[in-house]
């Protein structure tokens, strides 16, 4: 596949790798903080942890958009679901999670019309073809999928479409590191940006985090040589004592972002004062809505939703493992009451969260790897 | 109407700073009876655990000292790993398709629910076909039903699936297949046109695999049940050779061939529904196997096993082989043979094609002495042109598929969760 | 989620400028690209797909010059390997 395999080349990795460990000064430890569940997703999928050197820890932050929806909002949208004249359309991501009453796979088996979809695009096919029923997307994602959402429902608008709405779940990345930035717990050397949303929202938002917190950014590319390649340039950052933000996604990430899906948000979006991020508590000005302009699509406004607020278990310790405070493992649920079937907390709901990703992909101790990859 | 959502207002329930949300009704306790189950089966363990002296504690008596990091990993993975050989039991109230997916709920379904209530001695070993022993003839015994949606796709259609399923199933016992049943279940309203393409295209794939469908049945129900029409088949063939097969049969030293590229069926009926609008030059790999089972039993002594690769595709199989031989399976991402089309549907989609069905493929488990006589007869077969050695089996960690990646790294390939492509086969 | 997956653009569909049809690996699929209306791309150019719409062009040349440094690091360290085998030989 082009721009695909050219990027999984072995060899290189074996370079790039070398380069990194000739960087790292001896006893000392460096810690980057991956925020992109697709980043998380990579480096488990090809194993890249054993490219670097012992000396080198990858954390995985809050980078999953699934994730990071609470319970009550998952509530929301089965009671939007429920509604006999509704067909709820969503991401094949979102149909396992699990609010308090089961997940929309659940729901599905219990006779309520949910179907999956790859693109928003899809529900508004779903609506023209069923006028009689009342068709809902559940959004979700960062600004990556953001500018999708916006332009179906410019779409939607365009067609004068009188039964389709969004139930809005997006939320923007940069409240959620500046929250892992100001935890008091933290101690991270710098950042791998995240490649697609940064095709929307360019290089510019991280510049704080260099300026105002002196760490190291690069925007990563999802290929695990990108991704390699991205931890040398921090690492080269470190060694030379810059602290800058860098952009190793050159062939798809352009500085300034993108103009027209940044309108395409602006116009039809707008924050929210305060949003609940499940493991990281309420952040201000971190998700969005649709705007009064546009209340004629808002499943929120249109429909009665119960609100209801589910706060996460007490055994919970997903907070930590978002903050790279704890690793999946040392969380004192996991693997046993907390799995990929029965997911209590938000690490492990989505296959890109980290505690799913480690459970899926990397459950075997780097000891054991090791020995099972030199045979 | 709920005190906190009203029509035209916004509900908020994400939205709450915590001083506003007094009139806010938060549940800090959950009334989700999952997440309550799940915490006490987490109390079970820790339980069990504490019970058990380990002797990587470093606790003395009234001071527990912390334990180096790697010593620490593996305590949770044994924790890990005793949660997993656990009694299987099924938590949900409701059915749901994960259960139908081939992966861990439907391994799990077919142990705690039928398992447990049938449990004999022929039927533990939860092989494809059953083995018995008739009057001093050895015999293959199998059933499957077909549910495919859409019924007609690039490749064929149910009908071709209900022959060759059920004759794959006999023939990776090593049995000769011999005859098959066929029970029809039909929706009110669908058209004798189309069941007569089905049966056509039954008639053309029993010739073609040697075998005679010499008994039935035929249920008609309401409109708005069976989809069009569902098919159950069974099959009886003959064991003629003295070998055990099984997937508890694989020993360190085996290697894992597969017949052909992966993924092509799954993908061909993911496709065939045109929800997604993508179009590509796939077709499902439906086929009789044994033909090929054939050459491979005859040109090698030392065939462990065979499995015909459908619902959870090559992955799940490699996990039965690991958990029933309690061995390890390695496998290389680079040597898997998938089509490109098949690869970059399966991207498109963030699909694996690990975990797709196909209905035309072989795994088998041989002998690695005798590995390249089992590539040379697989490959004599039109069948077997694309057939390649995978991997092999080592004897740790037992219980564990791995897989290296083109990359070079290492990753756990573990049974599927949740069900990407429903309605397969 | 995050999955933007690399496909060329085959060509437009007629009557809609915000659609066009896009090749993943042999596999075709008709995407809106209307988020890249300020530069539309051309058939035979490369975009970033996700959920059915471009976000991005991928830049030829930036390409290139990635493979480039990949390369010679590549290049470089086989570089390197083949002189520390050629050391060990006395």
């Amino acid at each position: 596949m082009k721009f695909v395999d050219e990027y999984r080349n072995a060899d290189q990795a074996h370079a790039l790798s070398a380069k990194i460990a000739a960087l790292c000064e001896p006893g000392r430890h460096y810690k980057f903080m991956e925020v992109c569940g697709g980043h998380t997703h990579t480096i488990y999928k090809h194993g890249l942890e054993d490219y670097l050197p012992e000396s080198v820890e990858l954390v995985h932050g809050p980078g999953c958009p699934v994730c990071v929806i609470p319970m009550g909002r998952v509530d929301d949208a089965m009671h939007l679901a429920a509604n006999p004249d509704v067909i709820m359309t969503s991401f094949g991501d979102m149909m396992r999670v699990p609010g308090s009453q089961g997940s929309f796979f659940d729901a599905k088996a219990a006779g309520t019309d949910i179907r999956m979809v790859y693109s928003p695009l899809d529900s508004l096919k779903i609506a023209r073809k069923n006028p009689g029923k009342r068709v809902v997307f559940m959004a979700i994602g960062f600004e990556t999928t953001a500018p999708s959402t916006a332009m179906t429902v410019l779409r939607a608008a365009a067609e004068g479409l009188e039964n389709f709405s969004v139930f809005c779940n997006h939320v923007t990345i940069v409240p959620a590191i500046k929250a892992i930035l100001d935890s008091p717990d933290l101690r991270l050397d710098g950042f791998l940006g995240p490649g697609h949303v940064s095709t929307v929202i360019g290089c510019r938002p991280y510049e704080f985090i260099a300026r105002d917190y002196g760490k190291p950014v690069v925007v990563a590319g999802f290929e695990p040589l990108d991704i390699l390649q991205s931890i040398y340039m921090l690492m080269l950052q470190l060694a030379e004592g810059r602290t800058a933000v860098e952009n190793q996604y050159t062939r798809v990430v352009p500085w300034d972002g993108n103009i027209v899906a940044l309108k395409a948000i602006g116009q039809t979006m707008e924050l929210r004062p305060y949003f609940e991020w499940r493991g990281l508590g309420f952040i201000s000005h971190s998700a969005l809505r649709l705007r009064a302009e546009y209340a004629r699509f808002d499943a929120e406004l249109l429909f009665d939703v119960p609100g209801v607020r589910v706060a996460d278990p007490k055994a919970c310790q997903c907070g930590e493992v978002l903050k790279g405070v704890l690793k999946p493992w040392e969380c004192k649920v996991f693997g046993t009451a907390c799995t990929p079937e029965t997911p209590i907390g938000t690490c492990m709901v989505s296959p890109e969260g980290a505690c799913a990703a480690y459970y899926n992909f990397g459950r075997l101790s780097r000891q054991r790897v090791k020995e099972v990859s030199r045979s | 109407m709920t005190p906190a959502g009203q029509i035209g207002q916004r509900t908020a329930s994400g939205e709450d700073g915590g001083e506003a949300g007094q009139d806010r009704r938060a549940s800090e306790d959950h009334s989700a009876g999952w997440v309550a189950e799940a915490l006490r089966a987490h109390d079970e363990l820790t339980a069990q655990a504490a019970a058990v002296p380990n002797p990587h504690d470093g606790r003395t008596k009234g001071s527990p000292q912390p334990l180096p990091g790697t010593v620490r990993e593996e305590q949770v993975l044994e924790r890990i790993d005793r949660a997993r050989r656990s009694r299987p039991r099924v938590k949900e109230q409701r059915i749901t398709m994960s259960h139908g997916a081939g992966g861990k709920a439907t391994r799990t379904l077919v142990e705690a629910v039928f398992l447990d209530a049938f449990r004999n001695p022929l039927l533990e070993p939860l092989e494809d076909a059953a083995q018995l022993h008739v009057n001093g003839s050895r015999m293959a015994l199998t059933t499957d039903s077909y549910v495919v949606s859409p019924l007609f796709f690039p490749g064929g259609n149910i009908g071709d699936l209900a022959v060759n399923g059920t004759v794959n199933d006999l023939a990776v016992a090593g049995a000769v297949p011999l005859y098959l049943t066929a029970g029809f279940i039909i929706e009110e309203g669908f058209p004798v046109d189309d069941l007569r393409r089905i049966v056509a295209a039954m008639r053309d794939a029993a010739t073609a695999a040697g075998v005679q469908v010499v008994t039935g049945d035929t249920k008609v129900v309401e409109k708005g049940k069976a989809d069009g029409c569902y098919i159950n088949t069974a099959g009886v063939g003959v064991i003629e050779h003295r070998r055990t097969l099984g997937v508890a049969q694989a020993r360190p030293g085996d290697v894992v061939i597969v017949s052909g590229p992966i993924g092509d069926h799954g993908i061909t009926i993911m496709l065939a529904r045109g929800e997604l609008e993508i179009e590509a030059d796939v077709t499902s790999d439906t086929a009789p196997l044994h033909g090929l089972v054939a050459g491979l039993l005859a040109a090698t002594p030392g065939v462990r096993a065979m499995r015909d690769a459908t619902r959870g595709g090559v992955a799940t199989i490699l996990n039965e082989v690991a958990t029933d031989a309690g061995v390890c399976v390695v496998v290389r991402e680079d040597d898997i043979p998938v089509r490109p089309e098949v690869r970059g549907a399966a991207e498109l989609l963030g699909i694996d094609p690990m975990y797709v069905a196909c209905e035309g493929r072989l795994v088998a488990v041989v002998d690695g002495a005798q590995a390249d006589s089992a590539l040379a007869a697989m490959r004599a077969h039109p069948l077997g042109a694309s057939a390649a050695v995978i991997g092999q089996i080592a004897d740790d960690p037992a219980g564990i598929v791995l897989l290296k990646t083109a990359f070079g790294g290492t990753r756990i390939v573990d049974l599927l969760v949740g069900d990407p492509l429903p309605r397969i086969c | 989620m995050c999955l933007g997956i690399p496909g060329e653009v085959i060509e437009f569909v007629a009557d809609q400028p915000d659609l066009a049809k896009v090749d993943v690996s042999g596999v075709r699929r008709v995407i809106n690209i209307g988020l890249l209306a300020d530069d539309p791309p051309r058939p035979g150019e490369w975009v970033l797909i996700h959920v059915g719409f471009a976000l991005s062009k991928i830049d030829e040349d930036e390409a290139a010059a990635a493979l480039q440094f990949l390369e010679g690091i590549g290049q470089a360290y086989e570089e390197e390997l083949a002189a520390l085998q050629e050391s060990m030989i006395e």
